[in-house]
Formats: C-alpha cells, structure tokens, sequence
C-alpha cells in the first residue's frame, strides 16, 4: 500500500460519490471492482464481512465505506474511502440545495428522479448481487437463510439488527 | 404549532448524534421523528419536499437532508455541526467493531458469525429492492419499461462489470429521456 495507491482509491470513490444516486446502495456493486479487483484491499469475504459489519453498527448506511477503507488499509483506507465517497456529494448538495429545493417541479429534475428509479433499484439487486457471490459454494440453508431475510425485511418491522443477530448465531452453530 | 428552531450549531450536532445512533441499518424513519416530532425543526410537509431535494442529489439521503438544515439555519458551520453529529460518534463505534472483529477473526466461531451476518447482508439488500419496487408501481415509466431498465442496470452492472459512470449515463440516461417524454405526452 502506498501513497499513490490511496490517492487512486480516495479519486475513484470521489467520482462514486457524485453517482451515488438514493445512497451507498447504489455503489456497492462499484466498491467491490475498486477494492476488491482492482487494488486488491479486499478479497470478495472480507468485502461481505465489511458491509455487513457497517449494517451491525448504528448510524448512517454510508459508514460501512468507513469499514471498507478501514478493513482494507487501516486509518488512511478509512480516510481515503470515506473522504472521497463524502466531500464531492456535500460540496454539490450545499451548493445546489436551494436551487434544488426551489424548483422541485422543473421537468429537468422531474425527468430525472422519475428516469433514474430504476436504475436505483438495478444497482441495489448489483448490490445484492456482489454480497451473495462469495457464498456461491453454500448449501440450500445459506440460501434459505438470504431469502428468508429478503421476504422478512419486506414484510416485517424487525429491524435489521435482530436478523443480523439471528445470521451470527445460525453461522456460529454451523447452520449456514 | 409553531415551529421551533436549533439553537446553535452544536445544538444540531447533539441531535443529529442522537438521531444517528438511534439508526441500524438506516436512519430515515428516525429522522423523521427527531426532526418533525420531537425537535419540531421542521413541519411534516417540509421535511418531505427536503427529502425530496436529498434525494435528487448524489450523496446519502439523511445526511444531504441534514446539510441542507444546518446550511439554511448557520451557514458553514451548520453543515460542519450536521456532518460531525452524524458521523463523528457512530463511525468511532463502526471502527471499534472492525477493529475488535479484526483481532478474533482467526476464531471459528467468529467466522462463522460473520458468514452469517454477510448473509443477512445480501438478504436486507434485497428486501431493500422489494422495498423500492412498490412506490414504482406508480412510475409514469409503466412497469415494463421500469423492469427493462432496472434489468439492464443489473446486467451492465454485476454480469458486465461496467463502471458505474456508464452504466448511469446509458441505463439512468435512457430512463430520464423516456421519463421526459412521457411527461410531455
């Protein structure tokens, strides 16, 4: 790890963070290939071990960036993930916020919330997607155990400590 | 009811550090509650149309709301005092998990337990999707289009592996292009 690398990871993510559209979801897919493929921080595991310790913790969604930098290079990874997944979208929203707020009914911005809904929803299941790929090799309970959350979370008001909960015991038991 | 107002910036930080703190796994309903209900800083309709504009806007919805609250009452220093508030105290604890989950990770036990809560990870993501199809029923788009295009999205994305820059200029492009035409019709 150096200099040069940490710069490239801190630019990359500061470009993710003007396309973070609807949040860190949308980026996840995106984290993976910066830190898993290309820079090698992460295998795929330790990618999924870091998201899912960013979603046991409180606070916003956007803090398990902190967990990736962190897990993957220490205090400057941290800084770097988060610095540049943080500093262009605050720059943006201060400086557009009144403007944005001021014309919520322009057809520009109309079009584009309408246009981009589905894009949200696509680069959440890509999302999806990267967490559930290193388990490819499970057994049918890891699979009822993801659908079984996905169909919970849906239909219930547990929150989502309780299933974290429930996946660290099964996992410490050896269910899954 | 008349509205109150935070009454310094570190005022704001407090509350959005007691509102972040409140949140696993998404803090949005709580910001509802602390902002509209218990501080009364907002109405129910202005927190909506903020909401509105956070979303627009790149970047975390909840933490973009709470820029634009601390920006309209104290300037800089208001998106400084809701960036520390939200951030501050519960990305410390997010590291000292790490941190901790780091120093044991040799243990079966601990892997398994991470196993499982990567698992619940992919499953909360998921339901997260279910969640976002609903309102989008109601896309002027019509459902088919809605499904080609989220579909593409997760194609280019995940199979493909394009960056995501393209994959928002071609799927988000194509999206708000039909979305502007359609209002128009």
């Amino acid at each position: 790890m150096n200099a040069t690398d940490l710069l490239q990871v801190a630019g990359q993510f500061a470009l993710l963070s003007l396309l973070s559209i609807g949040g860190v979801n949308a980026i996840l897919a995106d984290s993976q290939r910066i830190l898993v493929s290309q820079h090698r921080w992460l295998d795929d595991a330790g990618f999924a071990q870091a998201v899912a310790l960013g979603q046991a913790a409180p606070g916003p969604n956007i803090l398990l960036v902190a967990v990736l930098g962190w897990m993957g290079a220490g205090p400057w990874g941290l800084l770097a993930c988060l610095g540049g997944v943080l500093i262009p979208s605050t720059l943006l929203v201060w400086r557009f916020s009144r403007w944005a707020g001021a014309h919520q009914q322009h057809p520009a911005l109309l079009a584009f919330q309408r246009g981009c809904a589905p894009l949200v929803l696509g680069l959440t299941l890509a999302g999806a997607w990267v967490l559930a790929k290193p388990y490819g090799q499970s057994g049918w309970p890891a699979w009822a155990l993801v659908a079984l959350v996905a169909v919970g979370t849906a239909r219930t008001k547990l929150p989502p400590l309780a299933w974290l909960a429930l996946g660290a015991a099964g996992g410490v038991a050896g269910w899954w | 009811m008349s509205l109150a107002q935070p009454r310094s910036p570190w005022h704001l930080a407090r509350v959005c550090n007691r509102l972040a703190l409140q949140g696993f796994g998404g803090i949005l309903a709580v910001a509802q509650h602390e902002f509209v209900e218990r501080e009364r800083w907002l109405s129910e309709e202005e927190f909506l149309n903020l909401l509105g504009s956070a979303q627009v806007l790149p970047g975390p919805n909840v933490i973009n709301l709470a820029i634009m609250l601390g920006e309209r009452q104290f300037g800089w220093r208001g998106v400084a005092a809701a960036l520390a508030g939200m951030l501050l105290v519960p990305g410390l604890l997010v590291v000292a998990l790490a941190a901790l989950a780091q120093q044991v990770l040799h243990l079966t036990a601990v892997q398994g337990a991470l196993r499982g809560m990567g698992l619940v990870a992919a499953g909360l993501l998921l339901g997260t999707c279910w969640k976002l199809i609903k309102p989008l029923r109601r896309s002027i788009l019509g459902m088919p289009w809605v499904a080609t295009l989220a579909l593409a999205a997760l194609a280019l994305s995940a199979g493909l592996r394009w960056p995501l820059a393209w994959v928002v200029l071609a799927v988000g492009g194509a999206g708000m292009a039909l979305a502007a035409w359609k209002a128009r019709r």
